[in-house]
């Protein structure tokens, strides 16, 4: 077998794995989107917060010390303890649920019946406020995070790989986590909204509001509870990336790169967010290993967009989104 | 009492038609012309065109591009970043290229080619619409901005990959480069963002400009009445792009004279574009001033209150800033979508009015 064609299969696999993260933060755009309408940008950003807080309750800082130490001139960094990891996490938890709630009671309340671009600025807005509320809360600086995952080359594909192609693959044990990981967040989203009542409820919701309302469903309960899930996936996919790449500011971007995902899947389906991360993930990758070099490199800041626009042109609601039917 | 338009009766569809039917305002309007014109040039030094005017007057032109766009077409885009690089580095190009022709006459060319490009990028809002045509713009940012990273001859080849503006002079004058004194680049400017605002006014209250709205406020009503949405779309972006080029190239050649795109010209220039009419004012010209003013004086302020009255570090007022223009923007979109511009409109209506409550 010829050695592209090896590398090739490398790249593929690779490909595969970093497509599992973008869908993993794809996710939590569609979770909201199908829900409350709301396209929301400061998804990214809800997962470097996430992080960010991960990382501080872990270490024990004290939050805002930046500030207070300015604005009173104390000098005081952290409490002195740490966290374990899983207690951290859940803690976490606890703060995207009350920002959830928080951005439900200030911001979206007041929003209702918006056209879906209005929504979508305030989201921008959204995102600008927590990326200057997560630095003074913890600080700008890089963090380390470590939660206990594995991490470092996987031996034993390297191995087998290596008995079958004469060539050992390079596979994360990370990804591979980040991989199963990815499967039963969906698992266990794909239950809960079909088996639990409030799944049903959020379902409902999401067909239609005054039905909704008038068979008794509480949405701003709904809707807090949404934005909380959608916390929890961006809890989940700040650990992986600030994991894998340190926690700092460019995590945010990673909603930039979600965001052809969404349009290649559509953004209605869960599915397709899955299905649109791995096609990004591997086409990017492939792209950049076939073709970059002869055209000067780092083409994965765009190939991603430019494939979902051509996408889209010829099928504006994508691979499984619904079809978009417009009424006068 | 004194905000009047008592006595002012028109006597011609020409009177009734002008820009400013009210006296007060048309004098107010002479007066800011006269004042920009002919006192600020006397009064102002290196630090105030280089901390407040130029930046305020380039976005200014910026703004109102976008505005054009999204306030006044309904077509948002987040690709001004972008355009604002290709007006940049088509300026360069000409620059270089042709250094007899005046600066002048090449920004607007530089406008132009945005212009064209930018048509190209507004192609697929013909096919999808709302935030998946948002999300599509972006492609147009990250694309471009990798371009002009990537193509040395964009960059005529420089080891550095960074492009910097030559020197060129309008009247013998230098307008560009390192040699210029604080009030010439500020005229060139002003007069860019005067003849902008005069030309995107009487666009967007012609027929042109109805058709655009007509398309914002119902696509497929508009077209039902006869408004092409495909001519209507696409000049919208023509035009737009034609003055985000021309901030773009101002922005490079006038005010930093050398820049290196992806942080020049980078998503967040986009996203401070885009804040800056939703702060503003959308589908208002005098919006479109009113936001830039505010997010570029608003960095200056709190610089000034935190870091140099306080003594706070500087990160952390970065930091602030952040949240504080975060926030506007939420609270301007919840209590006032229509920016500035409305409550300005708002003291108007009262100013009339007062002080007899009707």
């Amino acid at each position: 077998m010829s050695d592209t064609l090896i590398f090739s299969m490398e790249v593929f696999l690779n490909g595969l794995m970093a497509g599992v993260l973008y869908a993993l933060v794809a996710l939590g755009f569609v979770l909201i989107y199908k829900a409350s309408g709301i396209f929301n940008y400061a998804q990214g950003v809800m997962a470097l917060f996430a992080a960010l807080t991960l990382v501080g309750i872990m270490d024990g800082q004290v939050p805002f010390s930046h500030l207070i130490n300015a604005a009173l001139g104390t000098d005081i960094h952290h409490f002195g303890w740490h966290v374990p990891a899983f207690i951290g996490i859940i803690l976490s938890m606890g703060v995207m649920v009350i920002l959830a709630w928080i951005v439900q009671k200030v911001i979206f309340r007041h929003l209702v019946g918006q056209e879906p671009i209005i929504l979508f600025m305030a989201t921008i807005g959204l995102a600008y406020f927590m990326e200057g509320l997560g630095d003074i809360m913890w600080g700008s600086d890089i963090k380390k995070l470590d939660v206990g995952l594995p991490q470092g080359i996987n031996i034993a594909i390297d191995e087998a790989t290596y008995g079958i192609f004469g060539y050992g693959f390079f596979i994360d044990n990370l990804d591979i986590v980040a991989t199963i990981i990815a499967a039963l967040l969906v698992g266990v989203l794909v239950i809960f909204s079909q088996y639990t009542k409030q799944g049903r409820a959020m379902r409902a919701v999401a067909d239609d509001h005054q039905a909704a309302l008038s068979v008794g469903i509480n949405l701003n309960f709904i809707w807090v509870m949404v934005w909380s899930v959608a916390g929890f996936v961006a809890l989940v996919a700040g650990i992986m990336w600030g994991t894998k790449s340190g926690v700092q500011f460019s995590l945010s971007l990673i909603a930039l790169k979600a965001l052809p995902v969404l349009m290649l899947g559509g953004f209605t389906s869960i599915p397709g967010a899955i299905v649109g991360g791995l096609i990004i993930g591997v086409g990017e990758k492939m792209f950049e290993f076939l073709i970059g070099p002869m055209i000067g490199g780092a083409t994965e800041n765009w190939f991603a967009y430019v494939l979902a626009l051509i996408f889209l042109v010829f099928r504006p609601q994508g691979l499984f989104g619904e079809k978009i039917i417009e009424r006068v | 009492m004194f905000y009047r338009e008592a006595g002012d009766f028109k006597t011609s569809y020409q009177e009734d038609n002008q820009t400013f039917p009210i006296k007060f305002d048309r004098y107010r309007y002479y007066a800011v012309l006269f004042v920009a014109f002919a006192v600020i040039p006397f009064m102002i030094n290196d630090y105030w065109v280089n901390a407040i005017f130029l930046p305020f007057l380039i976005y200014s032109i910026a703004a109102i591009g976008l505005n054009i766009l999204v306030g006044y077409t309904g077509q948002v885009s987040l690709g001004t970043g972008g355009f604002m690089a290709v007006g940049a580095y088509a300026v360069y190009k000409l620059m270089t290229a042709f250094p007899e022709v005046s600066i002048l006459i090449h920004v607007v060319l530089a406008g132009g080619i945005t212009a064209i490009v930018g048509m190209l990028f507004g192609l697929p809002s013909l096919r999808i619409k709302g935030f998946y045509l948002a999300v599509a713009t972006l492609a147009a940012q990250f694309f471009l901005v990798w371009l002009f990273n990537r193509v040395p001859w964009f960059y005529n080849y420089s080891a550095s990959g960074q492009i910097s503006a030559p020197e060129r002079t309008v009247a013998g004058i230098p307008v560009t480069g390192a040699n210029t004194e604080a009030w010439a680049p500020y005229l060139v400017c002003l007069v860019f963002v005067t003849l902008s605002a005069l030309i995107a006014r009487n666009l967007t209250r012609g027929a042109v400009g109805r058709r655009w709205m007509a398309i914002r406020d119902m696509d497929i009503a508009a077209e039902i009445i006869g408004v092409n949405p495909l001519t209507a779309k696409l000049t919208a972006f023509g035009v737009s792009s034609f003055f985000v080029g021309i901030a773009g190239a101002l922005f490079f050649a006038v005010y930093l004279g050398a820049v290196e795109v992806g942080e020049a010209f980078g998503i967040n220039k986009s996203f401070l574009v885009l804040f800056m009419i939703i702060i503003g004012g959308l589908g208002s010209i005098f919006g479109s001033f009113a936001g830039a003013a505010f997010l570029v004086l608003l960095p200056v302020f709190l610089k000034n209150v935190l870091v140099g009255t306080l003594g706070w570090p500087t990160d952390l007022a970065a930091h602030l800033e952040f949240m504080i223009v975060g926030g506007l923007i939420i609270t301007f979109l919840i209590a006032e979508p229509h920016g500035l511009a409305q409550l300005w409109r708002v003291a108007k209506e009262k100013l009339r009015l007062w002080p007899f409550p009707y």
